[in-house]
């Protein structure tokens, strides 16, 4: 249980965190959106104890992160943007030392190291130093690194920047597998992410937190939520579909010839569109509903001028 | 205290690794012997002693003490690894004690692998080697004064040349202190208490009773002491300034 109020980091005049307050418990996990700058890394620094914020407290577990940094520090896995290691060390060795700074000792401490190797598959490159790695395995071994003692609260900074399609697949699948009774922040500016992973997003803009709720929720906020899009064989007269009851608005994508119907709010309008096409006999060749589309609210909460 | 030795074994290995400790080893015997044979004439004396290798240690740590030291603190800011280390279970005190004394090993390693120059003058004739040895400990101990400078001053840059630079300027002061070149900046107008405390700083003046092999208490205490207070400034900087 992470609980954070009225906190606030100042470098200088510029207010990189400002008045955030939050709580986060076991089995959440959050998905820190924002765009770059957002201060979703340095949020991330004063969980961790790295930074100390200028006002405002970090409680985990009832532990005050002022007073019990160590403490904390042993429960949490952590792994910084960039995902720095010791570049001069084999990847073998620089797990050892951390393991032996987790103080895993003796067969534990084998056992450990030995399921991380599998967990994050770096078996192929245990003796090559981390500089010579690509930055997939590079950021594997972070990863490795911040799960290596089976911490009940990990924080990830952007754990997928920079790898290809399959690695994020596997990073995701290894969050999702990690995260049964555990309490996970990752952030992110990759919006997909979110949906597959979490089950809370918080979206950071300038220092504030401008939304707390399910991805569903986030989704929600799109006008394009419940929309209906669908597109034509060929030219007909769809003027008809805007005047039903229940339709707030139509869209044409000219170049696609795509139609999106938007809903009123809280309106269902699918029957009522597919009555409609098989009244007319509209020669509907493609018919969707949409979930919503993120990065349009995305820039919506983000862009949003403050008040 | 096991994390000092975590911290420790990371940071020895890591100067075996990278070249650092055996160009530095390497340079540091070359250098000695260069110094030792041909500027100070071990040979020419006829003495059995080993003086002047001794005497050229102060001038020898000044440029190479910094430079093993200068990538300490800044690589680690350098490469982020500082917000991994500071984020691990593990105190500023842990680490500045790890990484000191692993660097002092190394200072010490190199200090041992000098035994030819003590083997020849044991097989030219016969020295005490009581003195040889409280010379070897007391060069040990001034080394750990560098260092300890050293490692504060590349605890204040992520840049290894400004790290290097600072050490060497910092370094040079403490060297001189006793000397006019440093004094002569206060005669006039600083009070002679002033005058003596500075000259008092000087690790020449401490170290020159050391390298005929008498370690008197107060020389021991003075480089303890300065050791302690750059470690402490050391840990300072890094709690404070964690960050870029």
């Amino acid at each position: 249980m992470i609980s954070v109020s009225h906190l606030s980091k100042h470098f200088d005049s510029f207010k990189a965190v400002d008045d955030l307050s939050f709580s986060v418990k076991p089995g959440d996990i959050v998905g820190f959106l924002g765009p770059n700058g957002a201060g979703k890394s340095t949020t991330m620094k004063m969980l961790t104890g790295f930074l100390r914020p200028t006002s405002g407290d970090i409680t985990v577990d009832g532990l005050s992160i002022s007073e019990h940094a160590k403490a904390i520090q042993a429960k949490i896995g952590y792994l910084p943007e960039g995902a720095p290691a010791y570049g001069d060390m084999t990847v073998i060795q620089f797990l050892n030392f951390i393991a032996d700074v987790r103080g895993l000792k003796g067969d534990t401490k084998t056992r450990s190291i030995q399921s991380v190797i599998e967990k994050v598959t770096l078996a192929d490159v245990l003796d090559r130093p981390i500089e010579n790695l690509s930055k997939g395995f590079k950021r594997r071994v972070g990863l490795a690194q911040a799960i290596i003692h089976d911490p009940q609260i990990l924080i990830l900074d952007e754990p997928t920047d920079g790898l290809d399609p399959n690695q994020k697949h596997q990073v995701r699948e290894l969050i999702q597998q990690l995260s049964k009774d555990k309490l996970v922040i990752v952030s992110t500016h990759i919006l997909e992410e979110v949906t597959a992973v979490c089950n809370r997003v918080m979206v950071i803009a300038d220092g504030k937190l401008r939304f707390d709720d399910t991805p569903e929720g986030l989704l929600k906020q799109s006008r394009y939520h419940k929309a209906i899009t669908l597109h034509l064989s060929y030219q007909s007269d769809i003027s008809g579909l805007a005047e039903l009851a229940g339709v707030a608005d139509m869209e044409v994508d000219r170049p696609t010839g795509k139609v999106t119907l938007f809903p009123e709010p809280g309106m269902d309008i699918l029957h009522l569109v597919t009555e409609y096409i098989q009244l007319r006999k509209l020669p509907v060749d493609t018919l969707y509903i949409e979930q919503g589309r993120l990065d349009e609210v995305f820039r919506q909460i983000t862009q949003q001028e403050v008040a | 205290m096991s994390q000092v030795g975590t911290i420790f074994r990371r940071e020895f290995a890591s100067f075996f690794a990278t070249p650092v400790a055996y160009v530095f080893i390497t340079i540091f015997l070359v250098l000695s012997g260069v110094f030792s044979f041909f500027i100070g004439q071990l040979y020419e004396r006829g003495q059995a002693d080993l003086l002047p290798f001794f005497n050229f240690h102060p001038w020898l740590y000044l440029f190479l003490v910094p430079a093993i030291a200068m990538r300490s603190w800044s690589e680690e800011r350098k490469s982020g690894t500082i917000e991994l280390l500071m984020t691990l279970p593990v105190t500023t005190t842990q680490a500045v004690l790890g990484k000191f004394f692993a660097a002092w090993a190394v200072l010490g390693l190199s200090l041992l692998l000098t035994f030819p120059l003590w083997l020849t003058v044991n097989y030219l004739g016969n020295p005490d080697n009581g003195i040889i040895v409280a010379a070897y400990l007391g060069s040990w101990l001034m080394a750990g004064g560098f260092l300890a400078i050293s490692l504060c001053m590349s605890a204040l840059t992520k840049n290894q040349v400004v790290a290097f630079i600072l050490a060497i300027v910092v370094c040079f002061i403490f060297v001189l202190s006793g000397s006019g070149v440093v004094l002569d900046a206060f005669q006039g107008w600083a009070p002679s208490i002033v005058l003596d405390t500075v000259a008092s700083f000087s690790f020449l003046t401490h170290f020159e009773a050391m390298a005929k092999g008498v370690l008197a208490l107060n020389d021991v205490a003075y480089f303890l002491i300065v050791m302690v207070i750059w470690l402490v400034a050391n840990h300072m900087v890094i709690s404070q300034k964690k960050a870029d």
